[in-house]
């Protein structure tokens, strides 16, 4: 198993969601609401179009991590907020920094982008090591 | 319209456990584009010393969404649906989740702050077995976009 020191970074996870993402996850989640699937309604309670689903993105987030970890069960604790609006046919990008090392637990400071705009920030994941 | 306070503090159980089932996991799993072998093959999560596949950390959303959605629906609290997006996530692990288990779940509404026209909901979901072992404790806070308005 590696040993992390505080400054790590993780191995950044790059994923680009495609068009049909945002129904899928929602069919899959059960999270039907219309601001992710359609465009028409999205549109007119403000937004710019169809956006992703948060946890769909906090997946990635957690995926980060359980891939660095080499164990999903490794993962203790994921916490994040969601802050900029996500969006299909744009890569993600998710890093993660060590911040403390206590023992066998690890825990970072994680965030995912789309370009500049961060859409998942202030993330804090704990994971064994 | 502010939401009403009075809902602070309210509790919900789930009225019947949630079944987890393997059909549910890889569903999941394939939408979220995480493929890790034990959650979708009973064999490679046997190997890996699982009883059954594993469910992936975000895989709680899936039956913890809705708790305390009765609360939210309820005409009294004052919550525009059309009007809510995800404000902040957080999971809380103790066991892992796997298919074949039976979960019941108690959602509670833990706080409601206005933050500038927004308005932010908190709902903690305690998540344990039919014997009352704690797997996880999930935190959802909903932003009800010009809600405080």
């Amino acid at each position: 198993m590696a040993s992390y020191q505080v400054g790590d970074s993780l191995p950044e996870l790059r994923v680009t969601p495609d068009a049909g993402l945002p129904r899928r996850y929602a069919e899959a989640s059960g999270d039907m609401n219309p601001i992710h699937i359609d465009e028409e309604f999205a549109k007119s309670v403000g937004l710019p179009g169809c956006i992703l689903h948060g946890l769909y993105s906090m997946a990635q987030v957690a995926r980060a991590h359980t891939e660095a970890a080499g164990d999903p069960l490794a993962l203790k604790r994921l916490a994040v907020q969601f802050r900029g609006m996500g969006f299909p046919e744009q890569e993600i990008r998710v890093t993660a920094t060590v911040k403390a090392v206590e023992g066998d637990r690890v825990v970072t400071a994680t965030e995912a982008a789309q370009g500049d705009n961060r859409i998942i920030r202030n993330g804090e994941a704990e994971f064994t090591a | 319209m502010a939401l009403n306070r009075d809902f602070i503090g309210r509790s919900y159980p789930a009225p019947e456990p949630y079944e987890v089932s393997r059909v549910k996991i890889r569903e999941f799993a394939e939408a979220i584009g995480d493929l890790n072998p034990i959650y979708l093959d009973r064999e490679a999560a046997r190997a890996a010393g699982h009883p059954d596949v594993v469910a992936p950390p975000t895989f709680p959303i899936v039956f913890t969404l809705t708790g305390a959605g009765e609360a939210l629906a309820d005409p009294d609290f004052g919550l525009n649906y059309a009007m809510v997006v995800h404000g902040e996530q957080r999971f809380e692990y103790q066991r892992p989740i796997y298919a074949g288990d039976e979960l019941r779940h108690t959602s509670t509404i833990l706080e409601i702050r206005s933050v500038g026209r927004n308005e932010f909901v908190t709902v903690k979901t305690d998540v344990t077995t039919l014997d009352d072992e704690l797997v996880c404790t999930t935190y959802n806070t909903i932003v009800e976009r010009g809600g405080a308005a």
